[in-house]
């Protein structure tokens, strides 16, 4: 195994690059970081539309994230792959289409992390901002907003967990990560499969179990604080959303 | 999308149809027989938890956390590459007479939920108060039958909402199967695709028969936290 490590650890690590595109890890890391941060606006935006006051814009957003969360990630990693380039006329690459798949599927995922953070937070706080002169969209954004998404952080870190993993579908279309290049290592040396899929595994479980422990550590933070200070306001219910595979 | 013009006969007709209706089984068998043993698997590893021996314990816990911080797609290929290998060879062959990329698929999909279902019935099994143990053991009532008429049917309640979501989770990752070669829906789809370039309709085909089968689970949810009167989240 430390061989295989010793022959391989550039490819693991950033593929063929500088000679050819970037790859293995510093790739993987590098699509979840973009996916994360693109698609956390979109997640904003379709949370606020699901509390909408507007009857239209929380029906038109409900259809949005149900069927998101009702399709298989590698359907949409399909559809944006074969079917968007025929609608735009030319093909794109890999990358691009990982990182978009993502941003779709994740949005739904994180807009309902943002929902349930602000409809956990007790009905008194929107009302003493709007009682205090601040319009809907002040209140939101100086009132609501920060303390509903200090509230979810714990969950939002395990839901960029759950991205982390999903990168690794990337391989089904070639996109050059860490999963395809164990893969490209693996036909190879074709006779050490264990040690390839071993390093492989491992290295995401290292990567993956150090973030759902700063997730944890993060939770026990913000349950102190709310105990010691009371000027941090207790959600109505803890909002913990399962992780997903 | 200028004159592209729709046509669904050359997906739902003929041999493509035959391709496709054979796609659903198979994601069917995939996730009914996934869903069986992983829920197998998830209540012997609660059994294990609750044994009291400090081995047993540390070996759930890290099942739990290594099948929960692996990507399930790379514990897909784990099983497919990596398995067979540590097999012996009587095993390897019988694998490879009895359609192995399925079977692999299976217990992969199963091993890996039956970590997130675990939890699910932990947490179920936390929140029971162990004075109903005491109480029923007083009563007579041996380990298993505590566990079956008194434990399990207070926690179950508890539980079946986050199952029910993994129920949802394992039914969508079956498409995962089909980067190992199984000849489940995506993969037929894709097949399809393939062969007729009718890539907007078989893809529409495939997300609509998915998306139903999701609300269905979803709806299954939803009514039953109603029924058991949990406040929906």
């Amino acid at each position: 195994m430390l061989q295989i490590l010793r022959d391989n650890w550039v490819l693991f690590l950033i593929g063929q690059y500088p000679a050819g595109p970037l790859g293995g890890l510093a790739a993987t890391v590098l699509i979840a970081v973009l996916g994360l941060g693109l698609s956390f606006p979109c997640a904003l935006l379709l949370g606020l539309g699901r509390i909408s006051p507007f009857r239209s814009i929380r029906a038109v957003t409900a259809i949005i994230v149900h069927t998101v969360r009702g399709t298989p990630f590698l359907m949409v990693i399909f559809w944006s792959y074969f079917a968007l380039p025929i609608i735009i006329g030319h093909p794109i690459a890999g990358f691009p289409t990982l990182v978009g798949a993502l941003v779709i599927y994740e949005s739904a995922y994180l807009a309902e992390i943002v929902r349930s953070g602000i409809e956990a937070l007790p009905k008194g706080q929107i009302e003493a901002a709007r009682s205090l002169g601040l319009n809907y969209r002040q209140a939101m954004m100086s009132v609501v907003l920060p303390q509903a998404l200090y509230n979810s952080l714990p969950t939002m870190m395990s839901q960029f967990v759950s991205l982390i993993k999903e990168t690794s579908l990337g391989y089904v279309i070639s996109v050059n990560e860490f999963t395809f290049a164990a893969a490209q290592v693996n036909s190879r040396l074709l006779t050490k499969p264990v040690q390839v899929f071993s390093i492989l595994a491992l290295t995401y479980f290292l990567l993956c179990f150090a973030l759902t422990q700063s997730a944890r550590a993060v939770e026990r933070h913000i349950a102190r604080r709310r105990r010691e200070d009371p000027a941090v306001i207790r959600p109505l219910e803890s909002f913990v959303v399962e992780p997903a595979p | 999308m200028m004159g592209y013009s729709l046509d669904f006969t050359a997906v739902l007709a003929g041999e493509h149809l035959k391709w496709l209706l054979s796609g659903i089984q198979v994601t069917a068998e995939l996730f009914a027989g996934a869903w069986a043993l992983a829920l197998l698997l998830a209540v012997v590893l609660i059994v294990l938890r609750n044994t009291g021996l400090r081995p047993a314990h540390w070996f759930v816990t890290t099942y739990v956390e290594v099948h929960q911080n692996v990507p399930l797609l790379v514990q897909v290929l784990f099983w497919y590459f990596a398995v067979p290998e540590l097999l012996p060879a009587p095993a390897q062959i019988w694998l490879n007479e009895h359609n192995s990329e399925f079977i692999l698929a299976l217990l992969a999909l199963s091993f890996c939920i039956a970590a997130y279902m675990s939890e699910a019935l932990r947490s179920g099994l936390r929140a029971i108060p162990p004075t109903q143990y005491e109480a029923s053991r007083a009563l007579g009532f041996g380990y298993l039958s505590t566990m079956r008429y008194v434990i399990l049917p207070q926690a179950a309640r508890l539980s079946l909402p986050p199952l029910i979501n993994y129920t949802l989770l394992l039914f969508k990752n079956t498409s995962i199967a089909m980067a190992i070669g199984v000849h489940e829906l995506t993969y037929q789809s894709r097949q399809i695709e393939n062969d007729t370039f009718r890539t907007f309709e078989v893809f529409a085909v495939a997300t609509a028969i998915y998306l139903l089968s999701s609300f269905a689970i979803m709806a299954l949810g939803a009514l039953y936290e109603r029924r058991a009167g949990l406040q929906a989240r």
